[in-house]
């Protein structure tokens, strides 16, 4: 289970997060709000690549700031833009770098990244050259670059933001049934229908936490 | 930017090659063409690396490229070399790069990044006890090469912008939004690392 406890952060002067404390054992979780709320820094916490200011984060019990190792094994992210995520040159061996610590042989590797590959609707694709592949198709890899590693968390930051309508549903789809608990970023609305919890930020506060229904009743009502 | 370099799938001889084979009679062929002088000898050791290139049934289209990129580099050096130092060392010195460039290209067409890497991180296991970490060495290739195509893709968007505000001409105009999106895309790219477990020791 993810937890924060009284979590606040700055950068600079600029205070992006004051006293957030949530307990999520819900298997689908979206941190929704307007660009510059801390949705998105809120996020980076649960894996250790932002850490608070005051206040902590645990994730199992472990505290990312302390056991950053021991709980990024946990939780896997896929960031906005694929561009930044992919690292080697095929689609294959980018999956197989995730397994790099994993004590597969070479071979047990690029297989095991092609399965999870062909799981995904890249099936054919582990020797295509990665930055040869649609947006939409790139952004599944990096989701097969986390996937493949088993993680118990996926975070995913704005994963859709740069991609088409079409592509957009077939993430979210993908999403919706994968086994792991889910920490969807976004501000689009339409990706929440299946969420259990949707958690509202302004100004670097929780200002609303509800089902997705009227925690984005709220959210409209905020907005205009 | 022409990607050149990239592996094109196959499963001929040279595909099944061991990678660290190849690179060694890359090594070897490399510097055995800069002490053979006849150009007799050099011009048979290019058609044994255009042999190569049939072996592994290379397309048409990467040989054409590969022979585009050759075209544009010799007709330089010759020019230069027979300026300097008459037709026949021209010849011989553009017979040498001829040979091993496209041999260098031969090996990265039919043998996967992550092949060569691992043969070269065998090759440098001994080094290990002076403090080289043979598998950072993968890691620093992946990024080479997405670093490269990264910064294609980059600067080409961002000229587009400046020429669609009428600035193609603006130093500025091009140097400022590069440097920034390189740096943010720098940033990003230490972030998906760090979520991957590098730096985890």
């Amino acid at each position: 289970m993810i937890e924060f406890e009284g979590v606040g952060h700055h950068y600079g002067d600029r205070v992006v997060l004051s006293d957030v404390g949530l307990r999520l054992p819900e298997r689908r979780v979206a941190f929704v709000g307007a660009n510059g709320s801390g949705k998105s820094t809120l996020a980076r916490m649960i894996n250790g690549l932002v850490r608070p200011a005051t206040g902590r984060v645990l994730v199992d019990g472990l505290d990312p700031s302390r056991d950053g190792r021991e709980v990024r094994r946990r939780v896997g992210f896929v960031f906005t833009n694929p561009d930044s995520q992919i690292v080697m040159p095929t689609a294959g061996e980018d999956v197989a770098f995730s397994l790099r610590r994993s004590g597969l042989s070479a071979k047990e590797r690029a297989e095991r990244a092609a399965e999870v590959l062909a799981q995904h609707g890249l099936a054919g694709y582990a020797d295509h050259p990665a930055h040869q592949l649609s947006g939409g198709q790139k952004q599944l890899l990096a989701l097969c670059a986390m996937l493949v590693l088993e993680p118990a968390v996926l975070v995913c930051d704005e994963p859709t933001t740069l991609l088409d309508l079409r592509n957009k549903r077939r993430f979210v789809d993908l999403l919706a049934e994968l086994e792991q608990q889910v920490v969807l970023v976004t501000h689009d609305l339409d990706l929440l229908g299946g969420f259990d919890r949707v958690i509202v930020l302004d100004a670097g506060r929780v200002v609303a936490d509800d089902a997705p229904e009227p925690a984005l009743r709220h959210y409209r009502k905020l907005v205009t | 930017m022409n990607v050149g370099g990239w592996y094109e799938p196959g499963s001929t001889l040279l595909h099944r090659t061991p990678a660290g084979w190849k690179f060694l009679v890359l090594f070897v062929l490399a510097g055995v063409v800069f002490f053979v002088t006849s150009p007799g000898w050099l011009g048979a050791i290019c058609a044994a690396v255009a042999l190569g290139y049939a072996v592994a049934r290379v397309s048409l289209r990467r040989c054409l490229q590969v022979l585009r990129m050759l075209a544009i580099l010799v007709v330089f050096v010759l020019a230069l070399q027979w300026w300097l130092l008459g037709p026949v060392p021209a010849i011989v010195m553009c017979l040498r790069i001829v040979a091993a460039l496209a041999a260098a290209n031969l090996l990265t067409i039919t043998t996967r990044v992550e092949d060569v890497v691992s043969a070269v991180e065998r090759g440098m296991r001994p080094l290990g006890r002076f403090g080289v970490r043979p598998d950072r060495l993968g890691l620093l290739v992946g990024l080479t090469l997405q670093s490269v195509a990264a910064l294609s893709t980059i600067a080409a968007e961002v000229r587009e912008a400046a020429k669609a505000r009428g600035a193609d001409r603006s130093v500025i105009a091009f140097t400022v939004p590069f440097l920034v999106r390189t740096l943010r895309h720098a940033d990003e790219l230490g972030e998906a690392l760090a979520a991957r477990g590098e730096g985890d020791g």
